[in-house]
């Protein structure tokens, strides 16, 4: 969808190129997410894609087509821009900003206005409220969410973001990182998107592309950046912790063990050991009649005692979802001092169970094969 | 009492000479506007020729009213006007680009470089960008120049009475020369209420035309 074919800026005055000789492609509905120490070239070559700055030599395609055959006000008005500054147009109202393309495309005004409308309600934000404000009147989260609206009002296939969440509080980017990926399921946009922070982009990358002193030095899924760092420059960008930066990249689903064995309450701790000993295991949770989970009892317990297991059973710490991270897994055996977590779906049921053991042994998958 | 009756018995002629007042600066300021404005946006694309163009402006306005009059005499005397209305518009005219240029150069320059990159970015052209964005924001700054240029000029229009333009120096000028405070004083006070009227009335206009968006709470 995107494609740089060896693309390099050098800037008037200069010897060493700002951006040299990068090729890289992001496929339809991708996040690439350009990321490097600042000065490294990532923003530059952002702004050549939609010719804020005009390349010095090389060619970039979009949907196959190269950008130098646009006249450039069409390219641009083809291309969402969000800069981190955010840039609202202050004497606008929120209703105008959004519609500020589409206005300058000639569309018809009743159906850019209801666009606007959908376009709040899709990031939570009252359109009866907020179309009639201006920016002044708006949170600096709620503004940079405008910034996102504005630039795709218009539906352009590709969107070109400069460090869009930087300037935003941390604990209103991770919301609104997180509204952003929920939209961009929906929207499926081709994205280049600037980062320094290497949390933000194994967050938000389905790419990540490294630069270095205008080079790119590795381009890769987040996972396999993390896992196979291609430089000393990229394993020091990352960060020492960077196996850890992957448990967010993982869900408990990867490292769950799925439909294990069960006991019922009526079944008598001789079953529940034999359950454990036959598997291995060194607890068992405890299900009701449909299959939700109510505790577990260990294999100590089940060996030594007598009766059944609905009179010995000790109540779970805490569960965990499927689709949570790993992440989150492992903070809540830490916070539970715990080497397991039982799973549950949305409904409470029973579905597996997740383990330590079972987490490092996936992490460490990636190392063994590579 | 002198004054009031004078006011009184003579305010068809006060409300006349207002009137040529009014369409001299009214009509000087109008081009004014159209001319320093452009001009304005024009120099913020060069920082020496907008140095060079605000210099002469400046200098433009330390020439003394009545000199630049008699400046004008023998020149427009060439097509016929050496004195009268035209004289006193050039006059105001020249005097009214240092406040409106100075002004819109200063807050189209000063406007967010962020505002330009994301409207570039989004493909909006030159035009567009001006007409959107950049003049709707340095409106309130400009308006504030055509206000001063308009209550200085009002002031130097009073002095036109002596090339024959009219306006409510006449009052002024017949009140030294026949030393008659009756009519100094009408006058004198005429020019002053003319001045604060305008003035008001264009700051009513400012606020109007400012986008509430950019209202100071």
């Amino acid at each position: 969808m995107i494609r740089l074919d060896q693309v390099s800026k050098t800037f008037p005055g200069t010897t060493m190129p700002a951006v040299d000789r990068v090729s890289l492609e992001v496929a339809e509905g991708e996040i690439c997410v350009l990321l490097g120490p600042s000065g490294c070239g990532k923003t530059t070559t952002m702004k050549m894609v939609n010719r804020l700055i005009q390349p010095s030599s090389g060619d970039i395609f979009i949907d196959g087509r190269n950008t130098s055959d646009y006249d450039v006000t069409q390219l641009r008005r083809s291309i969402g821009y969000v800069i981190q500054q955010i840039g609202l147009f202050p004497n606008k109202t929120i209703e105008d900003n959004i519609c500020i393309v589409p206005d300058i495309l000639g569309w018809d005004r009743r159906k850019s206005r209801q666009r606007a409308a959908e376009l709040l309600e899709m990031v939570a934000l009252d359109p009866g409220v907020f179309l009639k404000r201006y920016p002044k009147e708006l949170s600096g989260g709620q503004q940079q969410r405008i910034g996102v609206l504005r630039a795709i009002a218009a539906d352009p296939p590709v969107l070109l973001m400069d460090e869009p969440f930087g300037a935003i509080d941390p604990i209103n980017r991770v919301i609104i990182q997180d509204e952003f990926l929920k939209m961009q399921a929906q929207i499926r946009k081709t994205i280049l998107f600037v980062s320094h922070d290497i949390d933000e982009a194994v967050k938000m990358a389905d790419r990540i592309a490294i630069f270095r002193n205008g080079r790119l030095v590795q381009y890769d899924t987040p996972d396999n950046m993390l896992a196979h760092p291609a430089s000393e420059f990229v394993s020091d960008f990352v960060g020492g912790d960077r196996t850890l930066k992957r448990l967010q990249l993982l869900t408990v689903r990867d490292a769950m063990i799925a439909d294990p064995p069960r006991v019922r309450a009526a079944d008598s701790l001789q079953q529940a050991a034999a359950a454990m000993e036959a598997h291995g295991h060194q607890s068992i949770v405890l299900v009701g009649p449909r299959g939700r989970a109510r505790g577990y009892v260990n294999l100590q317990t089940a060996r030594g005692g007598n009766g059944t297991v609905g009179e010995n059973y000790e109540a779970l710490p805490t569960t965990i979802r499927p689709h949570e991270d790993l992440r989150t897994a492992v903070s809540t055996m830490f916070r539970y001092d715990t080497q397991w977590l039982a799973c549950v779906d949305d409904d409470g049921m029973f579905v597996g169970y997740v383990t330590l053991r079972g987490i490092t042994h996936l992490l460490s998958e990636t190392y063994r094969d590579g | 009492m002198d004054i009031l009756n004078y006011i009184i018995d003579n305010w068809g002629l006060i409300a006349t000479r207002t009137g040529e007042h009014v369409a001299i600066v009214g009509v000087a300021v109008a081009l004014a506007i159209a001319t320093g404005v452009p001009i304005g946006v024009a120099i913020t694309q060069n920082r020496r020729v907008a140095d060079a163009v605000l210099y002469a402006a400046s200098i433009m306005i330390t020439i003394p009213s009545i000199a630049l009059f008699g400046m004008m005499i023998p020149v427009l005397s060439l097509i016929g006007h050496g004195i009268g209305y035209l004289p006193a518009v050039i006059a105001v005219l020249l005097y009214s680009q240092l406040p409106i240029i100075r002004n819109t150069y200063a807050s189209i320059s000063n406007i967010d470089p962020a505002l330009r990159e994301a409207a570039r970015g989004m493909g909006l052209t030159r035009g567009q960008r001006l007409r959107e964005v950049e003049l709707p924001i340095a409106l309130p700054v400009i308006m504030a120049g055509v206000r001063v240029a308009v209550v200085m000029n009002i002031g130097v229009t009073a002095i036109a009475t002596y090339i024959g333009a009219g306006g409510l120096g006449a009052f002024i000028a017949r009140g030294i020369s026949q030393t008659d405070p009756r009519q100094l004083v009408t006058g004198a006070l005429a020019v002053s209420i003319l001045a604060v009227v305008a003035d008001l009335a264009l700051l009513g206009l400012q606020k109007r035309l400012t986008s509430p968006g950019l209202r100071k709470r």
